[in-house]
C-alpha cells in the first residue's frame, strides 16, 4: 500500500499567495516562490498551485510566474486556473509543472479533457471539482471559481470524468475551505465509491486527525491551505509541515 | 552541456530545472548538431509508449541517439516513459522501443484476489542492486522517489537491473548497462535524493 500523499495547496491572487475562506475574503499570506522554497524544504509529497483569478479574469495562467515557482519546485507540481487549451497545458509543462488542473474549462467542454489525456497521457491531467451544499443538503458542482452552479451531480460528474480518462479528481469543498473544520467525509466517500481514479480531497483539514479520517475515507492524497500556511488561534502566518514521522503515524492509524 | 531531448513528450521543465540546481548546464533540443556536441543526454518522458516512439521517428531522432549512445557511448539517463523507450517492447504499444536494453514493460497487475490501483503514483523505497557507475552515490538511505506509471521494467538480462521497487510485489525500478541509465521513477522530482542523482549523473557518471 502506497502512502497517501498530503498536499500544500497555495492559491495565487496576482503575484502574491493568499488564502480564502468559502472561496472569499482572501488574506495575504505571502511571497509564492518564497513559499515554495520552504515547502521545498520541508520536503512536502507534492505541491497545487491555483489561480483563483484566471478565470474570473477571463485571462491565461501567469506562465512567468508559474516558471519562477516550478524553477524552486523539487517536488511534483500541480497548477489549476485558468486552463482552456492543449496549447496553454503544453506551455505549463515546459515550465516545469507535471499535472495541470481542469475545472470550468472541463465543464464546458469534455473534448478537451478528452484530447489533454491523450495527448499527455492521463497522469498529467488531474479535473478538480468544485462542491458546495445547496440549502437542502444537496451536493452540487459550481465553476467559474464558486462563483456558477451548474445545479450537477458531483458523483455523477466524477464518473464522467473519470471515463474520459483523466489521472486524479481534486475533490474541493467550498463549504468547508479555509473553515479548518475538518473534510467532508460523506462527499469523499460518496466519490471515491463511485470512481478507481485516485481521488485528492480539498476543503477542511486544519489538523492531523482530520488527514487521518480523510485517508480512511479511501483518497490517495489530502490537499490542504490553512493548516499549512497558518499557526494558532489567531491564524499567524507560518509555513508548516508534519514531520515524516507525524505522516507515518496517521497513516498506520488510518489503516486500522 | 546536458542536452535534454526535446520530442514533444514529457517534463522538460523540470529536468531542466533540477540540472541546474544540480550544477549542470542543461540544454532542452532537437538540434542534432546540439545533440552532438553536448558531453551528456537526458531522455525524459511522461505519456503513452506508442506516442513517444512516433515522435521520435517523426523528429528524426532514432537514428542520432543511436549513434551517439550506441557507437559512440555517451552517457545517457532516461527517466519515466524515456526510460521505457530503451527497452525493446512494452504491453502498452506496438511499435518497437529502442532496444537499447535487454528488457521489455509489463503492466501492472493485482495478484488474485487484492486490489492494486493503477497508476502507481507517489513517493517510494527504492533498493540498489548494483553500483551503476556511482549514480546513487551519497544519496541519503533509505532512498525514497516519486513514480507515476502504470507499466514496470522485467529486465531479461538480470545483471542490468540497477534497482528493484515493490508496489503490490517487486519490480524493477532502474537498470543500467555501460553508459546507459534507465530510471523509472523521477529523480528531478524526488527532493534531495533526485537532486543528488542528478549531481553524480553530471559530475561524475561515464559508464557502469
Amino acid at each position: 500500500m502506497l502512502k497517501a500523499r498530503i498536499i500544500p495547496c497555495l492559491l495565487l491572487k496576482g503575484r502574491g499567495l493568499y488564502k480564502t475562506v468559502k472561496f472569499s475574503e482572501p488574506k495575504y499570506v505571502g511571497d509564492p516562490v518564497n513559499a515554495v522554497k520552504i515547502f521545498n524544504e520541508k520536503e512536502v509529497d507534492e505541491l497545487l498551485v491555483l489561480d483563483i483569478m484566471a478565470t474570473a479574469e477571463k485571462r491565461e495562467p501567469n506562465f512567468e510566474l508559474i516558471g519562477d515557482i516550478a524553477g524552486e519546485c523539487f517536488m511534483p507540481l500541480a497548477y489549476g486556473g485558468g486552463v482552456s487549451s492543449i496549447e496553454q497545458i503544453r506551455r505549463l509543462q515546459r515550465v516545469g509543472v507535471e499535472k495541470v488542473s481542469l475545472n470550468s474549462a472541463a465543464f464546458h467542454n469534455r473534448d478537451l479533457v478528452k484530447e489533454a489525456c491523450s495527448t499527455f497521457g492521463t497522469s498529467s491531467i488531474v479535473a478538480t471539482i468544485d462542491v458546495k451544499k445547496s440549502f437542502f443538503g444537496k451536493y452540487e458542482v459550481w465553476i467559474n471559481g464558486g462563483k456558477s452552479n451548474t445545479k450537477e451531480d458531483p458523483v455523477r460528474y466524477a464518473e464522467q470524468l473519470a471515463s474520459l480518462g483523466v489521472g486524479e479528481i481534486l475533490v474541493n469543498s467550498i463549504d468547508r475551505d479555509g473553515t479548518m473544520a475538518g473534510l467532508d467525509t460523506n462527499l469523499l466517500k460518496a466519490i471515491v465509491g463511485a470512481v478507481d481514479t485516485p481521488v485528492i480531497a480539498c476543503g477542511g483539514a486544519g489538523n492531523l486527525g482530520h488527514l487521518r479520517e480523510g485517508i480512511s475515507c479511501g483518497v490517495n492524497a489530502i490537499a490542504a491551505g490553512s493548516m499549512f500556511v497558518f499557526h494558532g488561534k489567531h491564524k499567524a502566518v507560518l509555513i508548516n509541515y508534519p514531520s515524516a514521522l507525524q505522516l507515518e503515524e496517521i497513516q498506520l492509524e488510518s489503516a486500522r | 552541456m546536458i542536452a535534454i531531448v526535446d520530442y514533444d513528450t514529457g517534463n522538460v521543465g523540470s529536468v531542466f530545472n533540477m540540472i541546474r540546481k544540480a550544477g549542470g548546464t542543461p540544454v532542452i533540443t532537437r538540434d542534432p548538431t546540439i545533440l552532438r556536441q553536448a558531453d551528456k543526454l537526458v531522455l525524459p518522458g511522461v505519456g503513452a509508449f506508442d506516442e513517444a516512439m512516433g515522435n521520435l521517428e517523426k523528429f528524426g531522432l532514432i537514428e542520432i541517439l543511436n549513434d551517439l549512445v550506441i557507437d559512440r557511448r555517451k552517457p545517457v539517463l532516461g527517466v519515466c516513459l524515456g526510460a521505457q523507450l530503451m527497452a525493446q517492447e512494452s504491453e502498452e504499444g506496438n511499435k518497437p522501443g529502442l532496444g537499447w536494453l535487454d528488457a521489455k514493460l509489463v503492466r501492472f497487475r493485482p495478484a488474485e484476489g487484492l486490489t492494486l490501483r493503477v497508476p502507481h503514483m507517489g513517493w517510494n523505497m527504492v533498493e540498489p542492486q548494483s553500483e551503476g557507475g556511482g549514480i546513487f552515490d551519497d544519496v541519503t538511505r533509505p532512498m525514497r522517489f516519486y513514480f507515476v506509471h502504470s507499466y514496470y521494467m522485467v529486465a531479461n538480462d538480470p545483471s542490468i537491473v540497477l534497482a528493484r521497487s515493490t508496489y503490490g510485489s517487486e519490480f524493477t525500478s532502474a537498470m543500467a548497462q555501460k553508459n546507459i541509465l534507465s530510471m523509472q521513477f523521477h529523480p528531478e522530482k524526488s527532493h534531495k535524493y533526485g537532486l543528488q542523482v542528478y549531481r553524480n549523473f553530471v559530475e561524475r557518471f561515464e559508464a557502469c
